[in-house]
Order: C-alpha cells, then sequence, then structure tokens
C-alpha cells in the first residue's frame, strides 16, 4: 500500500530532475531496491504505471535493480548474505547480524530525452 | 502555499506542466532492449543517460531531519507508536499521559484513516493532541507530523507522543523525526508477529507486549515473542504490561522519564 507513496516520491524526484537537467520526458528508470528494504518490486511496478500518468515520466518504462542483503555476523566475524530481517546467518544460524547493505530504495539512473 | 515547507509549491508544478504532455509520436519506437551501456542507433529518438543517486525516500527524510531539528530545538524526547490495530496503544496512551502530565509536559499526535476519536479520548484527559486523517493513506509521514507540530502548544521540554496508523507494515519506512519506534505488540495477537512483520520489529527500538492480564486465558508464549523480537533487531528492548490494569506500567513511564531528561539535557548542553 505505501508503495503508492513512494512512487510518488520516485516521480516527484524525476519532475525536480527535469527542470533541473533540462529534460522533456523519461524513457526509462533504473531504481535499486535491496531485499532488506520496506519495499515491494512487484507493487512498485504496479503503481508505477498508475502515478507516472500525466507527469514527465508517463509511459517511462521502470526496470528494478535488486540489490542482496549483506550482514555482518558476529559469530563468523565476516559478511554474509541475508534474505530477510530475521532470518539468520545462512552460515552459522546465528542472529547476532548488523546490516551492512540491502536496505536501498534509490534511483540509480534514468534514460531521458 | 504553506510558508514553512512551500508544500503548495508542488501543485503548482504539477498544474503547470500538464500543457506539456501532449505528444502523438508513437512510443512503441523506444520499445527496444535498454541497458545501462545501451547506445542508440542512429535515426532513433535521441535520449540520453542521468546517473541521479537519489533515494526515493529523500523527501520524507528531509521532513523528518527538519521534525527532529525542531524537537531538538525545544528538547523534546519524541516517540512514534506503531502496531497493527486493536493493540491497545490508545488506551496505553491514555493510562501513560494521565500519569506523566502532571511531571512534564505531554502531547500527542494522532494517526487515523478517519475520525477525530483518538484525539477526543486523549483531549478528555487535559492534554493536548492533534488529529491527522490519512484518508486512504496507510502510515503518517514526516511532512504531516510537521505541520500537525503547528496546532500543538509550543513546549519546552517533555515527551510529544505520535501514534501512528494502526498498520504493522508501512509506517516501518516513514522516518518521523521521532527518538525512537515503539512497537507494541498485544498477547491477543500471535508470538510470531516480529517473525511474521519484521520490517517493523526491526525499526522499533522497543517492543512493548501489552495486555498482560490476559496472559492466563491466552496461548501468548511470552518467552518465544522475545526471542523471535531478538532475531529480528538484536538488542530490541522490551517491556510487558497491562494498560487496563496498570501492571507493568511503572517500567514504562521510567524509560519515557528518561528519555525525556536526556533530550532536556541535550538541549542544555547545546546552549552552554
Amino acid at each position: 500500500m505505501h508503495e503508492m507513496a513512494l512512487c510518488e516520491g520516485l516521480v516527484e524526484a524525476l519532475e525536480e530532475q527535469a527542470k533541473a537537467q533540462g529534460f522533456g520526458k523519461v524513457h526509462t528508470v533504473w531504481l535499486e531496491i535491496g531485499a532488506l528494504s520496506t519495499v515491494e518490486p512487484e507493487a512498485m511496478l504496479f503503481n508505477f504505471d498508475i502515478v507516472t500518468h500525466g507527469t514527465v515520466a508517463e509511459d517511462a518504462r521502470l526496470e528494478i535493480i535488486p540489490v542482496e542483503g549483506k550482514a555482518w555476523c558476529m559469530q563468523c566475524a565476516e559478511a554474509v548474505s541475508v534474505k530477510r530481517h530475521g532470518g539468520g546467518c545462512p552460515v552459522c544460524g546465528s542472529y547476532q547480524l548488523q546490516i551492512l547493505d540491502g536496505q536501498q530504495m534509490r534511483i540509480k539512473q534514468i534514460e531521458v530525452a | 502555499m504553506c510558508g514553512i515547507c512551500g508544500c503548495g509549491d508542488s501543485l503548482a508544478v504539477k498544474a503547470g506542466h500538464e500543457h506539456h504532455h501532449d505528444h502523438n509520436h508513437d512510443h512503441d519506437q523506444h520499445d527496444h532492449a535498454h541497458d545501462a551501456l545501451h547506445a542508440h542507433a542512429p535515426g532513433l529518438a535521441i535520449t540520453r543517460m542521468v546517473q541521479i543517486e537519489q533515494d526515493i525516500m529523500a523527501k520524507n527524510q528531509r521532513y523528518a531531519d527538519a521534525n527532529r531539528r525542531a524537537f531538538a530545538a525545544r528538547g523534546l524526547f519524541v516517540v512514534n507508536l506503531v502496531s497493527s490495530p486493536g493493540s491497545g496503544k490508545t488506551t496505553l496512551l491514555v493510562k501513560t499521559v494521565e500519569a506523566l502530565k502532571d511531571k512534564i509536559s505531554v502531547a500527542v499526535i494522532e494517526g487515523d484513516q478517519q475520525t477525530g476519536l483518538d484525539a477526543d479520548r486523549i483531549k478528555a484527559t487535559g492534554v493536548p493532541a492533534w488529529q491527522i486523517n490519512t484518508g486512504k493513506g496507510c502510515h503518517l509521514d514526516a511532512h504531516a507530523v510537521g505541520h500537525a507540530l503547528e496546532h500543538l502548544p509550543a513546549m519546552q521540554g517533555g515527551v510529544l507522543f505520535i501514534e501512528n496508523v494502526g498498520n504493522l507494515v508501512c509506517p516501518a519506512g516513514f522516518d518521523l523525526g521521532e527518538a525512537h519506534k515503539v512497537v507494541v505488540l498485544s498477547t491477543t495477537e500471535g508470538e510470531d508477529k516480529p517473525l511474521k512483520y519484521p520490517d517493523m520489529f526491526h525499526a522499533a527500538d522497543l517492543m512493548i507486549l501489552n495486555k498482560s492480564d490476559l496472559l492466563p486465558y491466552v496461548d501468548f508464549d511470552v518467552a518465544k515473542a522475545q526471542t523471535y523480537a531478538q532475531q529480528v533487531h538484536p538488542g530490541i528492548e522490551a517491556l510487558t504490561l497491562s494498560a487496563r490494569s496498570g501492571e507493568g506500567l511503572g517500567a514504562w513511564f521510567a524509560w519515557l522519564l528518561d528519555g525525556a531528561v536526556r533530550a532536556g539535557n541535550a538541549l542544555a548542553d547545546q546552549r552552554a
């Protein structure tokens, strides 16, 4: 549900960039979404088409770049891959994990005209 | 237009832009394989790549940072109460503000999709409250909270409670400028909620297990709930209490008063 608000944030960022960088049309948006972020890629794709209507990004394509979750395992004393919060270390099973990467929801680049 | 954040501006921009979008070219011509290093063949519409590296939460974060500065300037300890609907957040808040209002300044911002019922319950205790109705919205955002502040009396020190929309999913992702998210889980829900809704329990710094008076009648395993919360968020604090019976409320009040003292000291240090 909140993906609608996130898509609106995305479109506002695109509108601001259009003004700042002088383009009139966005063709493609590459968006990094981390496995540990609070967003569901499918819901973003669904909402993007609705929210972009009548904006600089109308008919634009949203490409989602999934980013793996990474955490520091205190037991293993090394960085490990994690799929979600509370899943534990895939190597030793410990829950003493410090998140390193995978929480982002970040526009990486856009193709514009 | 809003004098503080200029929030009328974006509407004006949107209205002004509408006429630019009347175009009649065929978008199929752009329907080619895209990748970051794609080079366009001559003859196709000229496009270019723009690297922007921008967080889509950046706007909410700017408002949250502004709220945090406003809270710090007033020495306020701000907690954002989150939970599923029906966990007893409002009952807990009513009991809390009744107990604290003679000791320190307290105020409440209420968030619900509809009605002013919760703010009315708080106001009945004599404590100032402001209701935000999110309409179809599923969470409070930092912009709405910043404006809600304008409707509360100016406070110097004390605790500001923000009761979020009852929803264990969406409010997890929205920083409102609070010192802590506090997640309320009641014993009439399952102890597996931290595993089912890990984003929220990861975002919260304190978990309150409410309705402890019902423990003899429900199959809720307190130890398991705490274990699951620790799995999702190592180091999360936990308190078990009953807003209804009053059991365990003392530790919650102490936690709040300690936070209020720290917020007040931080302001005093800044001024010194």
